[in-house]
């Protein structure tokens, strides 16, 4: 398991300009596989990272909505993740992971990407210049897409990716906990710059998925993910 | 000195909200134990009731039972609120699985706000439990309960007990939360040697197992509270309605909500057990086994040997899966009242228990209703997420084949059957089936040779009546009897399929049974001193032999 790498802590309320935390997961999966598994994931990392929506009334105090959660079954994972229960935050999360799974199949039998979320904050600027988007928290999960040869080991890989994926929540909530740098809570007129108020149901920090294919490393991956599988049948 | 730093407004509200956090911990954990997915709404407009954000229900007797608990006071040092989360097999017998534990350390941190910052992190850290519930090995065990176990919970106070989890559990730390009266810190602790049974042991696989022996070690502590199941009533008689949560007077008043809180009333429909429910006792006791359990792993067989019951060696392939779907003429065989010790009867449910027990696989909570009552309030009744899916399965989807051994020429075979149900172990249903009688022996009796039918016989006759012939149909083919060379048998005749089902798992062999073994060394010692005469008076000529020796 790949150490997550934090930055040095910002001054609290400080635009941490260079300061990004940055947290790398990796995952090996079956290619039906990687849809569930991405969801499993960005939904853990956005149940910590949304509130409910803010009501700002008069002398600046606000109140918070609520934010109701609910279980997810995977289908090819023996596996269980919590979201927050918001459709249309669901619905964008599976654009984003279906985009991504068509770029990887796409590539090739053997792929290898990475999808990355990343938490910003918008600073505006003076006129000529564009507002700026500054990264404060970056997630990103590197997949290595592997073939299976039968039934018994798909069987096993669904065990297994579901055991891995515990890991990686817990691996979620460690830093969760950590309580380093989060962004300010924002008055009326900031609130566009740190969260998402696009919702209706939820509010997010402002956030946005990106994804790219890696070279493919050929046989070398499915060669270990099998020697792994073997290794478990021969018990 | 450390209280005069925090104002009494402050003391307060992080009182307030520990209790509140506390009493929700308990709700997410029970509820993630309960079997099935939970699901509740978001919402734009916070209701007042809705502790830290988010919308956790409140089960009534859950957090009646955490008030008991508590008794008022909250976790301090060496004052840990604990929920521990067991099975229990329908035999009766039951394992601890996890403790959550909420602990209060000494730690503080002064300079942390109390009503903004302590309360967004205690959200925070709901979030993380909601999360690593499940995650932990119990989860998928609770998913699966109702017919052959239940999960039970059981809140108590003080110091923790982990020693009811077996040896090299682990811990998963969910999340800490500084304060200035001292750092919250929530943890799990979980049994991991059921961790490989979890899965697999309720599925087709045949796991490769062995009954861990300190599954059957007396409780050192006498539970000092009782155990709760996590998804029904344990007894009619208990059917009190429980007071609502909150009085006016403990309403959520943080910076931001302000709206009045709402009413819960909680109603449950009878329990779905057609028989008893297992009885729930203040003192749980373990049965300490006079049986021993000897793992043969080399041989990834489980075997025991019951010296008590005389029974000969069982060496089986693969131990008995669950009942539900097993055993066509029974298919509730191993679900018994609950009992400590004795032998339950076995009762044949009748048809609507098979009714009750398949819906309540699926749907375990289909009779809970949550309702807000309060006039002002607009949020509707909300039923918990029943969703029945595949994976639940009914009881006849688990197994559909009938594990039966047949006795071969050499195998030993066994005198009486055993069902294992009849037998006064705990995890009874964990063990392996006995084989069955001579009787049923095919060896013995062979099957009648099925009829030989030819594929192509059946597509031959037309379904509607085309007006042509049936007769001449199938002059254009000619019927072949499909006889394999290697199977074809006068004295066994039976087809391929016949063939490899039945020859697929081969007895062991009857010299390999420790029983003939000792047999046989019975009848050496037996028969010693005979060979020591025999040899007394051919003494002359071993010692000639050994002179040539020399």
């Amino acid at each position: 398991l790949p150490s997550p790498r934090t930055s040095r802590r910002g001054p609290p309320g400080a635009a941490p300009a260079m300061n990004c935390r940055a947290e790398v997961l990796e995952v090996s999966v079956e290619g039906r596989q990687v849809e569930e598994a991405m969801l499993a994931v960005l939904h853990t990392v956005l149940l910590h990272r949304s509130t409910g929506k803010f009501h700002y009334k008069k002398e600046g105090t606000y109140s918070i909505g609520t934010v109701g959660t609910q279980d997810v079954d995977c289908d090819f994972i023996d596996f269980t993740y919590v979201r927050v229960s918001s459709e249309e935050l669901d619905r964008a999360l599976r654009k984003a992971v279906g985009e991504f799974k068509d770029a990887l199949r796409s590539s090739g039998s053997d792929g290898m990407g990475q999808i990355s979320l990343e938490f910003y904050q918008k600073k505006k600027s003076r006129w000529p210049f564009s507002d700026e988007c500054i990264p404060w928290e970056l997630w990103t999960i590197k997949v290595n897409v592997v073939n299976l040869a039968n039934e018994q080991e798909r069987q096993i890989c669904r065990e297994k990716v579901g055991e891995k994926l515990c890991e990686k929540i817990i691996n979620i909530v460690e830093v969760m906990n950590r309580h380093e740098y989060l962004p300010k809570m924002p008055t009326q007129s900031e609130v566009d710059n740190v969260f998402d108020t696009s919702l209706k149901d939820v509010q997010p920090y402002l956030y946005k998925i990106s994804y790219q294919i890696t070279d493919s490393l050929g046989t070398s991956v499915t060669t270990t993910m099998r020697r792994l599988i073997k290794d478990t049948l021969a018990l | 000195a450390m209280d005069t730093d925090l104002s009494s407004q402050d003391r307060k509200d992080l009182d307030k909200f520990i209790k509140f956090f506390a009493l929700k911990t308990v709700q997410v954990i029970v509820q993630a134990r309960l079997g099935e997915k939970i699901c509740t709404r978001s919402s734009s407009f916070p209701t007042g009731s809705d502790w830290f954000n988010l919308a956790i229900k409140d089960i009534p007797e859950v957090t009646h039972e955490a008030k008991k608990a508590l008794a008022g006071q909250l976790p301090a040092v060496g004052r840990s609120m604990c929920v521990e989360i067991s099975l229990k097999t329908s035999e009766g017998d039951s394992m601890e699985l996890e403790i959550w534990c909420l602990e209060m350390n000494e730690k503080c941190d002064k300079e942390i706000k109390v009503s903004y910052t302590v309360y967004n992190r205690l959200s925070l850290l709901l979030k993380s439990l909601l999360a690593i519930t499940r995650v932990t090995p119990a989860y998928r065990l609770s998913r699966k309960q109702g017919h052959e176990y239940v999960i039970l919970y059981r809140i108590y106070f003080g110091e923790v007990q982990l020693s009811g989890l077996g040896e090299g559990f682990q811990t998963v730390r969910v999340g800490t939360v500084g304060t200035p009266v001292g750092t919250v810190t929530l943890s799990c602790a979980y049994r991991i040697n059921l961790a490989f049974m979890s899965t697999r042991q309720f599925e087709r696989t045949p796991p490769i197992m062995g009954i861990i022996i300190d599954h059957f070690v007396d409780r050192p502590y006498p539970s000092s509270s009782p155990m709760h199941p996590c998804n029904y009533r344990a007894g009619e008689d208990n059917g009190a309605i429980y007071p609502s949560v909150e009085d006016s007077q403990e309403v959520c008043t943080t910076s931001f909500s302000t709206s009045p809180p709402s009413q819960c009333v909680f109603t449950v429909t009878k329990a779905h057990f057609q028989t008893p429910p297992p009885v729930v006792t203040d003192t749980l006791k373990v049965p300490v086994m006079g049986l021993a359990f000897s793992h043969q792993l080399s041989s990834s067989r489980l075997s025991y040997q019951p010296a008590a019951l005389g029974v000969g060696s069982a060496d089986m392939g693969y131990p008995v899966l669950f009942a539900g779907g097993l055993n066509a003429a029974h298919p509730h065989q191993l679900i018994g009242p609950g009992k400590e010790g004795g032998v339950p009867p076995i009762p044949s449910q009748p048809a609507h228990g098979t009714q009750a027990d398949q819906e309540r696989m699926c749907t375990p909570l289909d009779g809970v209703h949550y309702s807000a009552a309060t006039p002002s309030s607009s949020e509707d009744t909300e039923t918990v997420s029943n969703s029945s899916e595949g994976k639940c399965g009914s009881p006849h989807d688990i197994l559909e084949t009938i594990f039966i051994r047949k006795v071969g020429a050499f195998v030993n075979k066994p005198i009486n059957q055993v069902t294992m149900a009849n037998l006064d172990i705990p995890f009874a249903m964990f063990a392996p089936k006995n084989v069955e009688l001579e009787d049923n022996d095919p060896m013995v009796n062979p099957p009648d040779s099925p009829e030989t039918e030819s594929p192509l016989q059946g597509s031959l006759h037309s379904e509607g009546s085309s007006g042509s012939s049936t007769g001449n149909t199938h002059d254009d083919f000619v019927m072949i009897d499909f006889k394999p060379a290697f199977s074809k048998d006068d004295i066994l005749p039976m087809d391929l399929g016949t063939f490899y089902r039945e020859f697929q798992n081969p007895p062991q062999l009857s010299s390999l049974s420790i029983d003939i073994g000792a047999q046989s060394m019975a009848e050496d010692l037996d028969s010693l001193p005979e060979k020591l005469a025999v040899h007394e008076k051919n003494v002359k000529e071993f010692d000639a032999f050994v002179e040539t020796l020399q």
